[in-house]
């Protein structure tokens, strides 16, 4: 299979640009709105919100299976001096991701509503999913920067005015964090462009398309490992990897949950998503020569977030230190750097927000029925609320990997790529999914069996928050099913991104799961293959 | 008749002067006196605004004068000139400044006009200064001869010494004139023996014979010279604050009436700066190798000391008069990377940050109450619920100078950033975006006042009542706020207009006919 192409058929219709430009505007429509009353607010918003989500969904539906390059593009200058264009596409990659955020931001807008204030918070909302999507569909690489930085303010705020406890200082370590992160990735990404100018001989672009597909060595070998460090810095702080995480469980907690629920399920993408995006295939042979590096800080996030959510008091916190080992997850097969990981990877990016994103919103109604999320304070909800106690064991079978739902698919096909490439990685990975049953598990327990506090009363799971968790939940169980209509749209660009590391990384990855050398060995192979395979 | 004889007489030489060139500068000029001898003509009080809607009028005018010599200078077929025997060049970059420094005069004016009728401090001379402060600004970015952007700059300066202690009532206004004019006279001595080593060095003053002037080949450059680069560099590092010549920078800004300030952190500096970049980028092109290290010097620690100190600060003046120097450490970027893609950069910067700053500044002179002294930090906690849409606009110059996306302050950052690193000055870049993040924390640290997120239980009937925002102010505050936003989304015009605008070394004495 050739170079990740840009597929030229598809709707005529720019659907992705209007599928930003719609919560763009409704963010502008419901800032606009008057202040007195604030009803309607909540409603215009969700009105966005869900045209937005059908947009996603007729992406879903115009997206051709089966394809690899990047289909539904859509390219207007916006700078030319600087060779910076508006250019937007989906392929396999990012197309669940686009559908995910456009599924999540409706729930996460009724699933919690904001103790004030609401007309400011439904335009943040909005504005977040304006960036989102805006970084998921970019094939510029100036358009995916300013994307992936605008979603900090939205979120600053979210945080910051609607959270709980700490919210302050969460909200300036979230945005101080990640803004850090985006200092070494806006050098990295501007030092990408000029050196491909230079060494390619032509104009100035931030085309990503351009410069991945572009002259071979263009950029040199060296400095092609120091921009993947720049562009990695940034999305380690995001995703997170291990030791760049401090922010995460302070957000996670002090936000609120519909801001917990976009936190975990949609923006910790925008890191993973860019590890395969802007690692993988821009820099394909920096991204085989650090793949040691990344597998192992995937690896201790996957130990480290499970032993530390084990120890939790708190619900909540317990819940965002899941996510860093799931991350962690991800970022073992994305590095694994097989056909089989990347896709399990990229799966488990869908899975993850589903079960987390369902998981906070539970964790959401547990605290505002009770007013408290400490594990110690809370027992015996499945006398009181059945059905809920049967919602979310549901969701943490999932986010256990339990055969039958989606986390299981995801987490397999992670295991089976990177079993060949990083064996002994691989096994002490699959200790962690025997963690997230324990610290999952044993909260269970505490939270939902023993004799209920008659004292307090605890109201069952009403129709309407049922309603909201629907979409979570019969996902989880389909993609957990029946995954292959999702691993199809995935596979195809995801081969062409591996064949695109082989064949510029001078990276050979395994054709099926091998019992051969250790991980040693293969370091080795790596160093001697050829250096800059343009020359 | 008298001039054809004098000249028959004892044979001297007037030079050719374009009227058409200098009529900008000549516009502030004129209507400062006009607004001089105006007050002392008519009779009775003139109602108030007038003196306001006269400066802004003259600047306007100014400016619209100077949009046609625009269309001619970067017209690649007709091309710039000098006039007045090449002491004054007609460029792009004149008329770039001319428009930066004439929206900071309108700003600035419609500023002060309520801020000076709150503070009953209303009158004809402060409008005449800031016209005549102004003109200065344009001599110095026009001038094509150092002693010309000596000039510029004491036109300049001088008058601003005293728009800063205008406010008699206020000790801290006293002060600020005080000591901004004790060391701004001092930068200007460093400035003044700086041109005399040069002088000494190259037997030039002239910018266009400058440009000839290079390193002897084996002997490098001259100590003279050098010493000549070094006392200059002090007196522009003064006039723009740049650490360690910054000292003066927080008490100025934080006594000066703000209105003021909203000039002085925009007309004022970019005037600096014109002067700074023309002389350095342009003069002294052939010392590039010999400058370079120094610019490099003070770019770093200009940006690190300026995020830094602004972060401790508590008074909100105080603390974007910091920022200013690390804003200041971003243009020195630009000039550093000594490419054409590093002065359009700059470029793009300076009328950017003209933008947000008079706006931040604006929103801070309508919110200062009388006295002009409400402006600590705690005097920003809760703005957000009794002015929400201020606060909003706040926030936004706030997170533009910060450099978010989509805001002008993002661009700018981006446009030095890449001129730096296409000059290999890749370490340069990082240490200027890891202080942008630093300097971050401070304009998170105001918003998060603003918006009270750790008090929100504070009841809002403690809260002082709604400010007054008069018109002018709005207009201002407004025009600010679009700019901003609309050269975040839409930078393009405002990019091509900085690359037209780069100042090149050899300009034709005469401009070419059509």
């Amino acid at each position: 299979m050739g170079p990740v192409q840009v597929l030229e058929h598809g709707s005529q219709t720019p659907l992705l640009t209007i599928m930003v430009l719609v919560p763009l505007v409704g963010a502008a429509v419901v800032a606009l709105m008057p202040r007195r009353r604030p009803e309607p607010a909540k409603l215009v918003a969700l009105l966005f919100a869900v045209a937005t989500t059908a947009l996603t969904v007729a992406v879903l539906v115009a997206f051709e299976a089966g394809e690899a390059g990047f289909q539904l593009t859509d390219r207007h200058e916006w700078i030319e001096a600087f060779g910076i264009s508006w250019h937007v596409g989906v392929d396999g990659i990012s197309l669940f991701l686009v559908v995910l955020t456009g599924l999540l931001f409706p729930i996460a807008m009724v699933g919690a509503d904001p103790h004030h204030d609401s007309k400011a918070y439904f335009a943040w909302m909005l504005l977040l999913e304006a960036g989102c999507l805006g970084a998921f569909i970019a094939l510029d690489l100036f358009l995916f920067f300013v994307s992936f930085e605008i979603v900090l303010v939205p979120m600053y705020f979210l945080i910051g005015q609607w959270g709980h406890g700490e919210r302050t200082y969460a909200a300036l370590k979230f945005f101080l964090y990640t803004m850090l992160g985006s200092a070494f990735m806006l050098v990295s990404l501007v030092a990408t462009a000029v050196l491909y100018s230079r060494g390619a001989n032509a104009d100035l672009t931030f085309d990503l398309v351009e410069i991945a597909n572009g002259a071979p060595g263009a950029i040199g070998l060296e400095a092609g490992r120091w921009l993947f460090a720049g562009f990695a810095i940034a999305f380690a702080v995001k995703v997170p990897l291990f030791p760049l995480h401090t922010w995460l469980p302070d957000a996670h907690t002090n936000a609120p949950t519909g801001g917990s629920i976009i936190l975990a399920g949609v923006m910790l993408k925008l890191g993973t998503y860019g590890l395969v995006r802007y690692g993988l295939y821009l820099f394909p042979e920096a991204a085989s020569y650090f793949a040691p590096l990344m597998v192992t800080l995937g690896v201790i996030g996957v130990i480290y977030g499970a032993v530390v959510a084990t120890m939790q008091k708190d619900l909540k916190r317990l819940v965002a230190y899941s996510s860093v080992a799931h991350l962690g997850f991800i970022a073992l097969g994305t590095f694994a750097l097989t056909s089989q990981g990347v896709t399990g990877g990229v799966l488990q990016m869908i899975n993850h927000g589903l079960s987390t994103g369902a998981l906070f919103l539970l964790v959401g109604l547990i605290a505002e029925r009770r007013h408290t999320r400490q594990i110690a304070e809370l027992r015996g909800l499945q006398k009181q609320a059945p059905i809920m106690a049967a919602l979310f064991t549901v969701v943490m079978m999932s986010s256990i990997g339990l055969p039958g739902l989606n986390g299981f698919v995801g987490e397999f096909l992670i295991l089976l790529g990177s079993f060949g490439t990083r064996r002994w990685w691989a096994v002490v990975a699959a200790a962690g999914v025997i963690f997230a049953a324990v610290y999952l598990l044993w909260a269970y327990q505490r939270v939902f069996h023993g004799e209920p506090d008659d004292e307090k009363p605890f109201g069952e799971i009403r129709w309407t928050e049922g309603l909201v968790l629907a979409p979570l939940v019969g996902l989880i169980v389909f993609l957990g099913v029946y995954p292959k209509p999702v691993l199809d749209r995935i596979e195809p660009s995801v081969e062409a991104v591996i064949d695109h590391v082989e064949a510029r990384g001078g990276f050979q990855a395994p054709e099926v799961p091998r019992l051969g050398p250790a991980p040693g060995a293969h370091d080795e192979g790596e160093e001697a293959a050829p250096a800059e395979p343009g020359h | 008749m008298l001039a054809s004889l004098a000249q028959e007489v004892v044979g001297i030489e007037t030079p050719s002067v374009s009227w058409r060139g200098l009529l900008p500068t000549l516009l502030l000029v004129g209507g400062a006196l006009v607004i001089l001898m105006g007050s002392a003509i008519v009779p009775r009080k003139p109602p108030p605004g007038t003196w306001a809607l006269a400066a802004v009028v003259t600047a306007l005018a100014s400016m619209a004068t100077a949009v046609p010599v625009w269309l001619e200078v970067t017209d690649p077929d007709r091309g710039p000139f000098t006039t007045v025997a090449g002491a004054v060049a007609v460029d792009g970059f004149t008329l770039f400044f001319t428009f930066v420094i004439g929206a900071g005069v309108v700003v600035a004016a419609l500023l002060s006009d309520g801020y000076l009728r709150r503070e009953g401090l209303d009158g004809p001379d402060f409008y005449a200064l800031l016209l005549l402060s102004a003109s200065g600004g344009l001599v110095m970015a026009a001038a094509n001869d150092l002693i010309v952007v000596f000039l510029g700059l004491e036109i300049l300066s001088i008058a601003v010494y005293i728009l800063a202690a205008m406010h008699t009532r206020r000790i801290e206004s006293q002060e600020a004139g005080i000591k901004y004019f004790v060391l701004g006279a001092f930068s200007s001595a460093f400035f003044l023996y700086g041109i005399a080593l040069v002088y000494g060095a190259t037997g030039h003053t002239n910018i266009s014979e400058l440009v000839q002037t290079g390193p002897v080949p084996d002997q490098g450059t001259p100590a003279l010279l050098l010493a000549g680069f070094a006392l200059m560099l002090v007196g522009f590092g003064f006039k723009v604050a740049l650490v360690p010549f910054h000292f003066w920078q927080p008490d100025v800004y934080q006594g000066s009436p703000t209105p003021v300030v909203a000039y002085m952190a925009s007309a004022v500096k970019a005037a600096g700066f014109a002067g700074l970049l023309r002389v350095f980028y342009v003069a002294f092109d052939g010392f590039a190798d010999d400058w370079q290290p120094y610019i490099y010097g003070l770019a770093v620690v200009t940006l690190v000391a300026g995020a830094v100190l602004a972060v401790v600060q508590t008074d909100v003046k105080r603390m974007l008069a910091y920022s200013s120097i690390s804003h200041a450490g971003f243009i020195l970027v630009g000039l550093q990377a000594a490419s054409s893609a590093g002065i359009a950069g700059a470029l793009f910067y300076l009328a950017a940050y003209t933008f947000m700053v008079a706006g931040s500044f604006g929103v801070i002179a309508v919110l200062s109450r009388k006295g002009d002294a409400a402006t600590s930090l705690e005097d920003f906690k809760g703005l957000a619920r009794r002015e929400p849409i201020l606060a909003f606009v706040f926030t936004v110059f706030l997170l533009a100078q910060a450099g978010v996306p989509l805001t002008s302050g993002f661009f700018a950052k981006f446009y030095v950033v890449t001129a730096a690193i296409g000059s290999n000055s890749t370490p340069l870049a990082l240490a200027a975006m890891v202080s942008a993040v630093i300097a971050a924390f401070l304009y998170l640290r105001i918003v998060v006042g603003m918006y009270g997120f750790s008090d929100e239980d504070a009841p809002a009937e403690d809260l002082p009542t709604r400010a007054r925002v008069p018109l002018p102010s709005r207009l201002a505050i407004g025009l600010c706020f679009v700019l901003t936003l609309l050269a975040g989304f839409f930078p393009g015009p405002l990019v091509d207009s900085t690359t037209k605008a780069r100042p090149t070394g050899s300009i034709p004495a005469v401009s070419r006919p059509r």
